[in-house]
């Protein structure tokens, strides 16, 4: 349990998709000018992230790593498929996205209009097909470690999201030099967000 | 005889269009390959590819490969997408994209696994990133779905390009920076180390890397008043 606690902190804090990786920040940058619509993205996200992880986790594992395919019998156990891993994992990703799409525009047609064409596009947001290579990377034991990992991330993304938001909004009253307006000052400001949010980095969990 | 006329008067059955034929490089084409350098940056402009940019800008050489790498899939994938254009129904077609972007994908990781294997390491999961990067996507939707083979072609060289450029200068400049090295070899001398210069080893983490591109963007568009944004 306390292990499970330790990474969700982690991949919330100290390894933040968008202040420690970057991944993400072409909707990070082009959303993020309301809070409103940043909570809608944030929240497809975090939802995305947390069922696609854990179902690579399990492609991964029973398909493609080295090996992975012994349940299948022996003759298979030398089998390789991990340079299937990239295609494997955009084609789950996409489905899924998909789905997530059908749903908000079922229930939330409001948000659907806002998100516009940033929900399909969550499809070729880095920060989801980073989670599941990350997955991958890490090595998880279980797929509830993996669960939490994507659902961690989720968060962190979203939390980057709505704080980033929130200072846009604000700067739009201030007297920001005309050639850094928009795009420049935001670069900045994620920095020293980027920054600040590098004193997680001293936590050993 | 009027009847006669009539007939041949009538717009005749075009079977063949002696369109002018365009050169290799005219001005128009040229720009495709010009534009995304300044006036059209994937990056600091059209806000596109920034995710897998610059955490792998700590050091130049990885920033090289990974220009390469873009050029090459970008080229490749925009060409596939141009031939298939008019092949492909319009609902499916982000999926039929990701998967030829997929591949390309593939190709360019196997290869520099076989070729270059401590900078395929050193990238770890930002090649495979590359099938997200949107810039790879965001032209293919834009220009290569509209466009004819060669000027996609040229599209794609000319975004990667601009793509790669600025990766390399943020490289560039951390590398300078941080580490006082240049591809590995150490360029700043040993005499100023003496005199008490430092290392800026705050250049090494991700943060300066945002503000590194914050401060290019400015310095764009100083110099290009027209890029400055409303508000």
């Amino acid at each position: 349990m306390e292990a499970y606690f330790n990474l969700f902190v982690k991949s919330i804090f100290i390894e933040n998709m968008i202040f420690a990786y970057f991944l993400g920040m072409c909707s990070y940058l082009a959303v993020s000018k309301t809070v409103k619509t940043a909570v809608g993205l944030g929240f497809a996200v975090i939802f995305v992230l947390a069922i696609t992880v854990p179902i690579n986790f399990l492609l991964d594992n029973y398909l493609l790593k080295p090996g992975a395919l012994s349940w299948l019998g022996d003759e298979y156990a030398s089998v390789d498929l991990s340079f299937l891993s990239f295609i494997m994992f955009i084609a789950v990703i996409a489905s899924m996205v998909q789905l997530v799409e059908m749903i908000v525009e079922k229930f939330a047609p409001a948000l659907y209009g806002a998100l516009g064409i940033f929900l399909p596009l969550i499809a070729v947001n880095c920060a989801i097909l980073g989670g599941s290579l990350f997955m991958q990377q890490k090595d998880f034991a279980g797929i509830g470690e993996s669960a939490v990992y994507g659902l961690g991330s989720g968060i962190g993304w979203l939390l980057a999201i709505v704080a980033i938001a929130a200072i846009r909004e604000k700067i739009a009253y201030s007297n920001v030099p005309a050639p850094l307006r928009g795009l420049g000052i935001t670069f900045i400001i994620t920095g020293l967000m980027a920054l600040g949010f590098m004193s997680f980095m001293g936590i050993k969990l | 005889m009027s009847n006669k006329k009539k007939n041949t008067t009538k717009n005749p059955v075009i079977l063949f269009v002696a369109k002018e034929k365009e050169p290799l490089f005219s001005k128009k084409n040229r720009a495709l390959l010009s534009d995304p350098l300044d006036d059209n940056n994937p990056i600091t402009v059209q806000v596109l590819g920034i995710c897998s940019a610059l955490a792998i800008t700590v050091q130049l050489k990885p920033a090289i490969v990974m220009s390469l790498s873009v050029v090459a899939v970008m080229a490749a994938s925009n060409v596939i997408i141009s031939l298939l254009r008019n092949l492909v129904p319009n609902r499916i077609r982000i999926i039929v994209q990701l998967v030829v972007v997929a591949s390309m994908v593939i190709l360019v990781d196997q290869v520099l696994r076989a070729y270059a294997y401590d900078v395929s390491k050193e990238l770890s999961i930002f090649i495979g990133l590359i099938i997200t990067n949107c810039i790879v996507m965001g032209r293919l939707e834009a220009f290569a779905l509209g466009n004819g083979v060669w000027k996609s072609f040229l599209d794609g060289i000319g975004n990667a390009a601009g793509y790669g450029f600025i990766l390399i200068l943020v490289a560039f400049f951390r590398e300078l920076l941080g580490s006082g090295k240049l591809l590995g070899y150490q360029v700043i001398p040993d005499s100023f180390y003496e005199m008490g210069y430092e290392n800026n080893g705050l250049m090494l983490l991700s943060p300066m890397a945002l503000i590194t591109v914050g401060i290019i963007i400015w310095v764009q568009r100083a110099r290009n008043r027209k890029l400055i944004e409303k508000n």
